[in-house]
């Protein structure tokens, strides 16, 4: 059989181009590229993740707040309402009341605040540890309420601390003070440890 | 149920044991004067047909002109209640006798009308406000108190 029957024409500049930038490729690739996190151990490869330091310190304590037992007059009943399995604070990581201060980070101002009460409410604030959050819960906390020109309330509690959020109502129902609490995970989610 | 006595007939025996102590009586209370009031509730207490061996309130009102103090006498033995009052007339200064030496229970309740309504309870071992915080200026349930 004749060989010039097969007619092959010679090759194309584009194709010689293509083959020579594969085969050079290929030459440079005979070993493959080390992962980047190969010097890792194995075990901690799994468990890494990498974000930014505000994005978890304020997803942390967002999801773990831990409010202070703290009732004044009736909306205390409201908020006991509310850690009671019907309305179920546990869902928001908010399980135990804690009975100190030093335990707690979230003080719910829940009821009249009177001014004989007034200094107590101050030195309890300021026994609790850094980062703390006071929402101010019901009508009478906010600005006295129908108290506000009685001779024995504080007309408002931000005379005596500041405050966060604040749920009105007379009182609030348990939704209206999870929506505030609620309220005040977005606030913390906001919040920057570079600015504090 | 406890019987609520006949003022004006308890009346009538304390002017018979101290006579012109009673101010005015009708069914419901007696009033004497401030001057005998002591006299008059050691009558009550140690008469053994009577024996109000407890205080169960004590109310201050003001009524503009004077302040009325309101005693809620009961007898446990005998089931019986009376409601004796006083008044006085001095706004600047109203006083009244003290009777915690009689009733224990009067001491908390004359601190809270001192307090509140500003009567003095002259021989109360511990005349000091009781709900306020001291150093109040004013006694807050007087009618002119704003």
């Amino acid at each position: 059989m004749e060989v010039d029957k097969y007619h092959i024409p010679p090759p194309n500049e584009l194709d010689v181009a293509e083959g020579l930038r594969i085969n050079s490729l290929m030459a440079a690739s005979r070993n493959p590229i080390p992962d980047p996190d190969s010097w890792i151990d194995e075990e901690i490869q799994r468990n890494v993740l990498v974000t930014s330091v505000d994005y978890v310190v304020d997803w942390a304590r967002s999801r773990s707040l831990f409010p202070l037992m703290f009732g004044l007059a009736c909306c205390a009943f409201e908020m006991i309402g509310m850690a009671t399995s019907r309305f179920d604070i546990s869902r928001f990581g908010m399980d135990i009341f804690r009975w100190s201060p030093r335990q707690a980070d979230l003080m719910i101002v829940a009821g009249t605040l009177t001014w004989k009460m007034a200094p107590a409410v101050k030195l309890v604030y300021e026994q609790m540890a850094e980062p703390k959050w006071v929402i101010a819960m019901g009508q009478c906390c906010i600005s006295g309420g129908p108290f506000r020109e009685s001779y024995s309330v504080v007309p408002g509690i931000n005379r005596i601390i500041p405050v966060d959020v604040y749920v009105p109502g007379c009182p609030p129902r348990p939704e209206g003070l999870i929506y505030g609490i609620t309220k005040l995970h977005q606030k913390i989610v906001k919040e920057s440890i570079s600015k504090a | 149920m406890t019987t609520a006595l006949n003022g004006e007939q308890i009346a009538r025996k304390i002017n018979k044991a101290s006579p012109g102590a009673v101010v005015a009586a009708d069914k419901a209370a007696v009033v004497v004067t401030g001057e005998s009031l002591f006299k008059v509730a050691k009558f009550l207490k140690n008469t053994p047909a009577l024996d109000f061996n407890y205080l169960a309130d004590l109310a201050a009102v003001d009524y503009t002109d004077y302040f009325e103090v309101v005693y809620h006498l009961v007898s446990l033995a005998h089931n019986h209640s009376l409601v004796l009052k006083t008044r006085c007339y001095d706004h600047d200064k109203p006083v009244v006798p003290s009777l915690t030496t009689l009733w224990r229970s009067a001491d908390f309740m004359e601190r809270e009308a001192y307090d509140l309504m500003g009567i003095v309870f002259d021989g109360h071992p511990n005349l000091k406000r009781l709900l306020l915080w001291e150093g109040f200026v004013g006694h807050p349930l007087r009618r002119d108190y704003l």
